[in-house]
């Protein structure tokens, strides 16, 4: 009982268009004031994330960067496309692992800070061959 | 003068594979299609220890063992995602972006001549490359089927080919297999060769009305691109979904009817699924099963296609048509490979027909067809189940060596070190 079936093209409905929807009732008297003031909600992807295609959620281990406000647990976003600066924050491959450390780059020397007093900094003897995978951005601390 | 670009992420899975795990740099890396059983992608390392693709990987495997190969399962959500991150990123680099497939695409840079595209090339690859972490190729020339060659070329260069700027081209249309130029599939090549036509160059210089004759005129069609005319346009628009698929050969052979159903109820819950991500609705259903062609044993394979009294995305409706479809293609004492379900004559949600006759209580089963989507959205594909799809699920198909899904699911994130 094979039954013929007519393929019906369906249109793109993948992107939505957003629009601010007023809720108030026109009332027969003043309008509500605050109806000119309507805006979009707050979005925090908007905020945190400036590069979608490039932007990547880490989980931290360790307690290294503790005086960066950064915690075992906490989540950092990381923007690839953004270019490492003096000072940046970044996950670095270290044999074979992905670490994060402060970066300082001062007279071509490069070295990877932690941020708590009991681990020491680490020189890199060739900043050719550091592999930087990221430049975080922010920290999603959990209370 | 059309111009256009093609970017190929070179070694697609394994490179994605490469970027949340870097102890895997240069080490030889194989990638296994379902059921874990051929090779579908190859680092450099492991092309070179001479794994080919589309062999089943036990055959190499005291050649794996030997030299450490890493192997994986197909992990198509990281995939996926990698691939969105991609297209999205060559985004910025032409207004015009055809998504060719998971791992490539075709820009038109067509009025870029003013620049110096080979310098493009390399920004449009360092860019990829920093954003995502994947290399890929750049092949620019007048069509999209040299620009296809191009790439060829740079993938054996330094990642970038300009042809449009080729000075002896003509050499290198002649190193090309014919089998090896865009659209020309394994019969066309074979018959081909027995008219001596082995190369793109003398393809590209074959007589029109011969081609024609030969190969319709689809095969004029590619004939004039090596020439430089061009005569594929970009397709930017993908065609409207049709229908819906979700088939999977089965991790072992199944051999009775309860487990038949399990996996056919579980297959329309997961397309119901993805109906309901794309808004729309099924007008009809097929059903689908099949023996294994490539063992020699009794074979039979069928597929019925059932019409749903009204449109619906609803996982128990489709659910109660597809299994009466498998049971009434279900034949006992056979050994089944695979099953699948496809979603049919699909409409926008909205835009659903009512039946006079329908009695079905829509309103309440869109509550909870929302509420098992979220559920599973939130903690993880199959927490809530219907019960026909089974609770054990001993022939699902195997992906054992599968690494996580690092940019998908909040519990499988990469970690960093902080020590």
């Amino acid at each position: 009982m094979t039954i013929k079936v007519e393929i019906v093209h369906a249109p793109d409905l993948s992107t939505a268009l957003k629009l601010p929807v007023f809720l108030e009732r026109v009332p027969a008297g003043f309008p509500s004031p605050a109806g000119d003031y309507m805006e979009g909600k707050l979005d925090l992807n908007q905020h945190l994330v400036k590069h979608p295609a490039a932007t990547f959620f880490v989980r931290v281990t360790g307690d290294s960067m503790i005086e960066k406000g950064i915690h075992s647990g906490d989540l950092l976003i990381v923007d690839k496309s953004l270019d490492p600066k003096d000072g940046s924050i970044v996950i670095v491959v270290l044999d074979g692992e992905h670490t994060v450390k402060q970066l300082e780059k001062r007279k071509g020397k490069l070295r990877l800070l932690p941020a708590n007093k009991n681990y020491e900094p680490l020189e890199v003897s060739e900043p050719q061959s550091l592999e930087i995978w990221g430049v975080v951005t922010n920290v999603i601390h959990s209370l | 003068m059309p111009l256009f670009a093609l970017v190929d992420c070179n070694n697609f899975y394994v490179s994605c594979e490469r970027v949340f795990n870097p102890k895997l740099a240069s080490k030889p890396v194989i990638v296994l299609g379902n059921n874990d059983g051929i090779v579908v992608a190859r680092s450099n390392e492991a092309k070179a220890l001479g794994i080919p693709m589309g062999v089943p990987a036990f055959k190499f495997q005291p050649l794996i063992r030997k030299h450490d190969v890493q192997v994986f399962s197909s992990n198509y959500a990281l995939y996926g995602d990698m691939s969105q991150r991609v297209m999205e990123t060559l985004q910025q680099f032409s207004p015009e972006v055809e998504v060719y497939s998971i791992d490539e695409a075709f820009l038109n840079l067509s009025g870029f001549t003013h620049t110096n595209l080979t310098d493009y090339s390399r920004t449009i690859r360092s860019t990829v490359r920093q954003w995502t972490g994947l290399p890929v190729s750049v092949g620019i020339a007048e069509t999209k089927t040299l620009a296809k060659i191009a790439n060829h070329v740079a993938k054996k260069a330094d990642g970038v080919c300009d042809l449009s700027a080729w000075q002896d081209r003509d050499s290198l249309l002649a190193g090309v297999p014919v089998e090896e130029v865009w659209g020309i599939g394994p019969n066309h090549a074979r018959r081909l060769k027995q008219h001596r036509i082995t190369t793109a160059l003398a393809l590209r210089n074959a007589d029109n009305q011969w081609i024609r004759k030969q190969m319709g005129v689809v095969g004029l069609r590619t004939v004039q691109e090596l020439r430089g005319i061009s005569c594929l346009p970009l397709e930017q628009c993908p065609p409207p979904k049709q229908g819906i698929t979700c088939s999977r050969a089965f991790g072992r052979p199944v051999t009775t009817l309860a487990e038949m159903r399990e996996a056919v109820a579980f297959y329309t819950a997961r397309a119901a699924e993805k109906l309901r991500g794309e808004h729309l609705a099924a007008s009809a259903l097929t059903v689908l099963l099949t023996t294994n062609p490539f063992k020699d044993e009794p074979q039979y394979g069928n597929a019925l296609t059932l019409r749903l009294p009204v449109a619906t995305d609803a996982t128990p409706e489709l659910l109660r048509v597809a299994l009466q479809g498998i049971e009434a293609i279900y034949r006992d004492e056979y050994r089944y490979k695979k099953a699948g379900v496809m979603l049919l004559g699909l409409v926008p949600v909205g835009k659903v027909q009512a039946n006079l006759f329908d009695h079905a209580d829509r309103e309440r089963s869109k509550r909870l067809m929302r509420a098992v989507d979220s559920v599973n959205a939130r903690d993880g594909a199959d927490t809530v189940r219907f019960a026909a799809s089974g609770l054990t699920q001993h022939w699902r198909t195997r992906f054992m060596k599968r690494s996580q899904a690092y940019t998908t699911r909040w519990d499988e994130l990469i970690t960093a070190k902080a020590s």
